[in-house]
């Protein structure tokens, strides 16, 4: 009978979206509104083809869903491998302006390009990365199974059809040019459903846990949920021109709406790649060294700490603008305080290895989690020292910004969500072990290297420029024009670029040595199920 | 008094208070006698059902052993 009631709403969907194409009143709503329907016509012949079937009702209490953990790392690793190409594409797009080629103008052009690499390595590559990990640790730290049935695989193919929808966007045109939060208003209405559906499962989960403690990953999972669902609504509020073009008008205007989105902007940062992953840390970590976190006390002092300093840091992004004084120094010291809780955290995941210190020597999976939390360290000590103001003054429009972002992206979450792959593809596959160690030390010495390079050629270029820009003459004119920072910064531009490849040829062996672990790895024996894992 | 003044003020008095108070009492709360024990047994909670969910009636054994042990 459900089954019917699915067939008339998804009918109804692609009927609509097939008559919204054809009124679109420009390309980029026209593509997604084909997609949509596309989407919605296809899951109703799947369902068509599942309708009066003999149901087989079998009890799935006693086993966790790990598909959709299965699915979810797939995407991690595709998408990663995408998000990671266009961003090199796009460094050697800066360093070789002849790239943006002629006939693609318009459509793959640095501007178009840069929010698809943005998205795509922080929602599809992290925001997968974080989906899966977070149904496959609420699960296991619960000892429930995922709440909420078929919901998890909802949440799962809308999270992929939002990411396709925001791409495809952004190439015809369609953005609302708020960094970090470009789709139009009609993905973010989709973002919102299927943000509250993931938020249901989640919390669905916890509900009917049967360990009485709420494990501390699965608080800074929740808190990453609950935040990103506010922070979404808030900075999205938009009027569409009309409800079949992409374009839509934003509620603030001026230094509120600034304001509101750097408010979003940081705390995605806060709460999407850091609170969140500090989650996976908090699971991958322990469970890969073998030991207990190093003290669960002060795990629960950095939660509280972290979430209660993170949501003031925002107006660090707008020192020297019509913000009032008194609102950017506030962000800034609120981000100097972030030190303590980012630097307990820190601690707390390096000292689970007390004691197992020689895994470095031995595993090279955790050594990427070390080094990742290394990552998240330095660039927790970097961003605090550039959200002073007057560093800000020398740090803010340079390239110094773009490598101490990608410090934390590629090492930090990057690194961290290697580690968890590697954890997972064996446990949720049943295989024994890995196909290759020695490809997963390739894998982290290019991917290391890679960062290396990036960020010090970032540091390099962004002082550079920043002092560049300040130089004056005895007579107070500016001794620098714009063209000559750009033509001095050609050398580290391409450095970069070679850092990206690094990386980029990283999470391709990654990617091989995934499907062959999957492929040819034995296969784990049957161990006897009536015993429990105590 | 206008919103924003009336907001203004209210955040910098009675909330800030609130949420220090509330911070200083969590880790009061954490520091309390005895959590030593209770954290170390839940820190090892990733460790337990790797496999497989808990049997239906586990809730109220683990509830029972931690506070034998």
């Amino acid at each position: 009978m459900l089954n019917y009631i699915k067939l008339i709403v998804l009918g109804l969907i692609t009927l609509f979206a097939l008559i919204a194409a054809n009124y679109a009143r420009d390309l980029a709503f026209l593509v997604n509104a084909v997609i949509v329907a596309a989407a919605a016509g296809g899951v109703f012949l799947w369902t068509l083809r599942h309708t009066d079937e003999p149901l087989v009702k079998r009890d799935l209490s006693g086993e966790y869903m790990d598909g959709v953990v299965r699915a979810g790392v797939i995407a991690t690793a595709g998408w990663g491998v995408v998000g990671f190409l266009v961003g090199v594409v796009i460094a050697f797009q800066l360093a070789f302006p002849a790239l943006n080629f002629e006939w693609a103008q318009g459509y793959l052009n640095f501007g178009r390009l840069r929010p698809l690499h943005t998205s795509a390595v922080i929602f599809a590559f992290g925001g997968n990365a974080l989906i899966a990990t977070s149904f496959y640790v609420v699960q296991r730290t619960s000892a429930a199974r995922l709440w909420g049935g078929n919901l998890a695989w909802f949440v799962f193919w809308g999270y992929q059809l939002m990411i396709v929808l925001a791409a495809t966007g952004y190439l015809l045109g369609a953005t609302q040019s708020k960094e970090y939060a470009e789709p139009e208003w009609y993905v973010d209405w989709w973002l919102t459903i299927v943000w509250l559906a993931y938020l249901a499962v989640f919390m669905g989960t916890l509900v009917k846990r049967k360990e009485p403690h709420i494990y501390v990953a699965n608080w800074f999972y929740l808190s990453f949920i609950i935040t990103v669902a506010m922070l979404h609504v808030v900075n999205n509020l938009s009027i569409p021109v009309s409800f079949l073009g992409s374009k839509s008008v934003q509620v603030f205007s001026g230094v509120q709406d600034a304001m509101v989105q750097w408010w979003y902007g940081h705390n995605a940062v806060g709460f999407f790649l850091t609170a969140g992953f500090l989650g996976m840390m908090y699971y991958f970590v322990p469970k890969q060294a073998e030991r207990p976190v190093f003290s669960y006390k002060l795990s629960i002092i950095h939660f509280w700490a972290l979430i209660f300093l993170y949501i003031w840091a925002g107006p660090h992004h707008l020192h020297y603008t019509a913000l009032p004084d008194w609102a950017s120094t506030l962000g800034m010291v609120f981000s100097i305080v972030l030190w303590m809780p980012s630097w307990g955290g820190m601690i707390n995941g390096l000292m689970t290895l007390s004691g197992a210190w020689d895994k470095l020597r031995t595993d090279p999976i955790i050594r990427m989690m070390v080094i990742s939390i290394g990552f998240y360290g330095m660039s927790t000590f970097e961003g605090p020292m550039m959200s002073i103001r007057a560093v800000n003054s020398l740090s803010h429009y340079t390239d110094w910004t773009i490598g101490h972002v990608h410090s934390g992206a590629l090492g930090w979450n990057g690194m961290i969500t290697f580690g968890a792959l590697y954890f997972l593809v064996p446990k949720l596959w049943n295989r024994e072990r890995l196909y290759s160690l020695s490809l997963v030390s390739w894998h982290f010495w290019l991917a290391t290297i890679g960062i290396i390079l990036y960020a010090a050629s970032m540091w390099v270029t962004g002082i550079m420029e920043g002092l560049m820009w300040r130089e004056v003459d005895a007579n107070g004119f500016l001794v620098n024009s714009f063209a000559d920072t750009v033509a001095a910064k050609l050398p580290m531009y391409v450095v970069r670029g070679l850092g990206g490849v690094m990386f980029l040829s990283g999470a391709i062996i990654m990617c091989y040595n995934l499907w062959m672990t999957v492929k040819s790895s034995p296969a784990v024996k049957a161990t006897n199920s009536a015993v429990p894992a105590e | 008094m206008e919103t924003y003044s009336l907001l203004r003020q209210f955040a910098d008095s009675w909330m800030l208070l609130v949420l220090f108070l509330f911070f200083v009492g969590m880790i009061i709360f954490v520091m309390r006698p005895g959590s030593t024990k209770t954290y170390r047994d839940v820190a090892d909670i990733p460790f337990r059902h790797e496999d497989k969910p808990a049997a239906a009636d586990d809730k109220a054994a683990r509830a029972h052993n931690a506070k034998e042990a």
